[in-house]
């Protein structure tokens, strides 16, 4: 292997396993805050117990997704250095307003809550929460702007003499249609995954309990049903937010990029109307020929054009057209007439995990809300089996879903302008790019391991019994009683 | 002024915020297994960062975003160039922001030993090499005609930039004991403020020795006069120190690291990496950096959002104003 192949694996094992924790984040501190808030406006202790444990397993989530967030930081620079001499003026504005409006936002705010219980009134403490979450949104808002533009760019003029791309248009950066599209969807999703990880963690701590007698069984079980309840309606109403905006997006890539959209089906000739799409395919494993395949017809021009009848590009004309067009000067030095189609069998499954994923949990958590309708909970053991598979449906659907967006941009960095194999840094050894490699991942495969364990053993043990609020510390306050939190 | 100019002075005082904020967590970080005796103490130690830490951390995110926004070529060279001592310092963060979080999760000894181990050499290992790498930067490094760096791990370990990381490892292990003394009361109070006084003592020579090499090296007029304040900055701190003056002495040590991080950006400026090989093939603020258009949005969002960051990372500081003692420890683990 390259330095080019080394430096794509680094980037794709860190990438991925930083966005199983994000979206984790980013919808926890919503769920967390929202908790915090029921618990002010009824004073019913549940949401108290409820906050402090979902709060926990948050705090376990967010130390890795932070962490593991600067080596994203770092990486651009250190394996990727032509990428960044190259797009810096455009790239690195959106990178260095979410560092100054979201790190600050977040870590600042995020300490506050986590050893503020006995220092700042309830409803500021509170408010740390939300603000944590504008924080987390910030976040995502200025990557995916920075994403959007290798998807889609914009707002940019190529210098010839400079040799590399310049912000013309700040605004159409950061409202680029990719990105309109595009955010929303990530934030549902995420929202989609956190609620399915609050109705996982909540159904598997209710069925344990549900044969106890009881009144502090009784309790536990109403608590855990609110969690499920309140879970389970959030992830429905997010899950269908991410499908109809998955929609919109599926009719932008195919406007912006239709090679994405003609290999996320492997269509390779152009379909005049009515492309079908197919479930799925058993054939070559580049999918030229099929042996077998389930298909929907019409379906494909639908999801790329909004009609029945739409006009679907594919790979082959869009090959040719791409060679016309990107074949010769004046990029050569950025890019080289290559075959410019993406991983095919890679793009067309990812493509379709990610809906069947994404949906499955959706319709997961839409079912567990109408079993646990007006008190009812069911007793059978595949209830919790259920609950728990929600949360690891929505991770995976999040991770194709990346995948996909990724892969199928390929062999582009930023398409049409510069092309993944002259993005990576000259000065960087196959050495340095191997100990690189291997090091992140060892070190994330053992952290993968601690993390995991650790939340099983946060669930396991399950919320802490209720405690009246610490009385603020003020002036009248003990001075020496023990903090109301500490490591 | 020149908006290069206006950014390269932020990024200074980006790195500025960041190592006079940092240098006091990475020091109470790797002296962990000096000052405390038993784990309460301990305990003490690492909840005087608790709240405070991940915010330091931000500032070198930022600083190291705003290079990328505003020097492409400056950020692109540094980071391929420094491979192997960022992937280190990457290393080390992971593990650091990880053991704060989850050194508590668990009431094993062993665990938590573990997770001490991390904090200490988590906050030691990326101490050395910022300076390491700092020194390197301002001394220059093997550039080539296209900017790429040209040298290996050992160019970058001579002895003026082990002496530069010997330093940056001094002070801050002398600002995080002066840290301890001001946020910590009862016994490790007053073990911080003699520990203090004798770190800063040794501090005070190596610094004085890299300071004095950087200014021969590479220095100008204003970068002298900010290092020799920087040096009368330590020695006050230190004489309030020892006079039992903890607010004092913290702003001693914050003075001194401010006062030479801004010595040595300037000593740097119009470059901001030269290149040994050739002059001509250094990267300046001139031709490092991105165009007026970018540089002047990116003014605009940094004047509006910089003071109201100062202001709540400030008032953070201000909730969390009060001194730990071993009694203020819940003995109950895993209280919450």
């Amino acid at each position: 292997m390259d330095v080019v192949d080394i430096a794509r694996w680094q980037f794709g094992i860190t990438t991925v396993y930083h966005f199983l924790f994000v979206p984790l984040t980013i919808g926890l501190t919503a769920l967390v805050a929202l908790l915090e808030t029921r618990w002010l406006r009824t004073r019913d202790p549940a949401y108290l117990r409820l906050t402090k444990f979902f709060g926990k397993l948050l705090l376990i989530n967010f130390a890795i997704g932070v962490v593991t967030g600067i080596v994203q930081e770092f990486q651009f620079g250190m394996n990727w250095s032509d990428y960044s001499r190259f797009v810096g003026d455009v790239f690195g504005a959106p990178l260095a307003i979410e560092g100054l409006l979201a790190f600050f936002l977040e870590s600042t705010f995020l300490g506050l809550w986590i050893f503020g219980w006995d220092k700042l009134p309830g409803r500021l403490h509170a408010g740390c929460m939300w603000i944590v979450h504008l924080g987390t949104l910030f976040s995502s808002w200025f990557i995916l702007a920075a994403n959007s533009w290798m998807q889609h760019p914009v707002g940019y003029r190529y210098d010839a003499e400079t040799g590399r791309a310049e912000l013309t248009d700040f605004a159409a950066v950061m409202f680029n249609e990719v990105q309109l599209v595009t955010f929303p969807h990530v934030i549902l999703a995420a929202y989609l995954t956190a609620a399915a990880f609050m109705v996982g963690v909540s159904g598997w701590l209710y069925a344990r309990r549900r044969s106890e007698q009881g009144e502090d069984a009784d309790a536990e079980r109403s608590m855990h049903r609110k969690a499920i309840r309140i879970g389970a309606a959030v992830a429905m109403v997010a899950g269908l937010g991410v499908a109809v905006t998955g929609d919109f997006q599926g009719k932008v890539m195919t406007e912006v990029q239709p090679m994405k959209m003609a290999a996320a089906e492997g269509l390779y000739e152009t379909r005049e109307s009515c492309a079908p799409f197919s479930v799925f395919t058993v054939g070559t494993p580049d999918g030229r020929e099929e042996k077998f395949a389930l298909t929907v017809p019409c379906l494909l021009s639908f999801l790329g054009t909004g009609s029945f009848d739409g006009r679907v590009e594919g790979i082959d004309d869009l090959r040719e057209a791409y060679r016309q067009e990107y074949g010769q000067d004046p990029g050569t030095v950025y890019y080289q007439a290559a075959d410019y189609v993406p991983v095919v069998p890679v793009t067309y499954w990812s493509f379709r995990f990610m809906i069947t994923f994404g949906m499955a949990s959706a319709a997961g958590a839409a079912l567990v809300l109408w079993l646990t309708r007006r008190g009812r909970t069911p007793t059978g053991r595949w209830f919790p089996a259920l609950c728990v598979a929600l949360p690891l449906a929505a991770l995976a659907g999040n991770s194709f879903g990346w995948i996909f967006t990724e892969m199928g941009r390929q062999p582009w960095v930023v398409f049409g302008l510069m092309t993944v194999d002259h993005a990576v840094s000259p000065s960087v050894s196959t050495t340095e790019a191997w100990i690189s490699l291997l090091t992140l991942t060892s070190l994330y495969g053992v952290l993968a391991v601690v993390e995991v364990g650790l939340i099983l053993r946060a669930i396991r043990s399950g919320p802490a019994p209720h405690v009246e609020p610490a009385e603020r510390d003020g002036d009248d306050h003990d001075q020496d009683a023990p903090l109301a939190f500490a490591y | 002024m020149e908006l290069t100019t206006v950014w390269f002075a932020l990024i200074a005082l980006l790195w500025i915020g960041y190592f006079a904020l940092e240098g006091f967590d990475f020091g109470v970080g790797m002296l962990l297994p000096v000052l405390a005796r038993d784990d309460t103490e301990r305990r003490v130690m690492i909840n005087t960062i608790g709240p405070v830490w991940d915010g330091n951390e931000v500032w070198v995110l930022v600083a190291g975003g705003a290079t990328f926004a505003a020097f492409p070529e400056w950020y692109a060279t540094l980071f391929s160039g420094f491979y192997l001592p960022l992937l280190m310092i990457l290393v080390a963060l992971i593990l650091r922001g990880l053991a704060f979080e989850y050194r508590h999760q668990r009431a094993e000894r062993r665990w938590q030993a573990r997770w001490d181990r991390a904090i200490t050499y988590g906050s030691l290992v990326p101490a050395v090499l910022w300076g390491v790498a700092f020194a390197n930067i301002v001394s220059g490094v093997p550039l080539d005609a296209d900017h790429e760096f040209t040298g290996s791990l050992l160019t970058l370990l001579d002895p003026f930039g082990l002496l530069g990381g010997l330093t940056t490892l001094l002070l801050f292990a002398t600002h995080g004991a002066m840290y301890v003394a001001l946020k910590t009361d009862g016994d490790i109070r007053y073990r911080a403020r003699a520990l203090a006084l004798r770190l800063g003592l040794a501090a005070a020579v190596v610094a004085v020795a890299f300071l004095v090499w950087t200014q021969a090296r590479a220095g100008s007029a204003v970068s002298g006069v900010l290092f020799l304040v920087a040096a009368l900055a330590l020695v006050a701190g230190l004489v309030a120190v020892r006079a039992g003056r903890e607010g004092w002495a913290f702003a001693g040590t914050f003075a001194t690291i401010a006062l030479a991080v801004a010595g040595l950006f300037t000593a740097l400026f119009p470059d901001v990496m030269p290149s040994t090989l050739d002059p001509a093939w250094s990267l300046t603020t001139t031709n490092a950096a991105a165009t007026a258009y970018t540089l002047t949005i990116m003014t605009w969002v940094a004047a509006v959002f910089t003071p109201l960051v100062l202001a709540y990372q400030a008032w953070s500081y201000w909730v969390f104003r009060k001194r730990i003692s071993t009694h203020h420890i819940p003995t109950a683990e895993l209280a919450h």
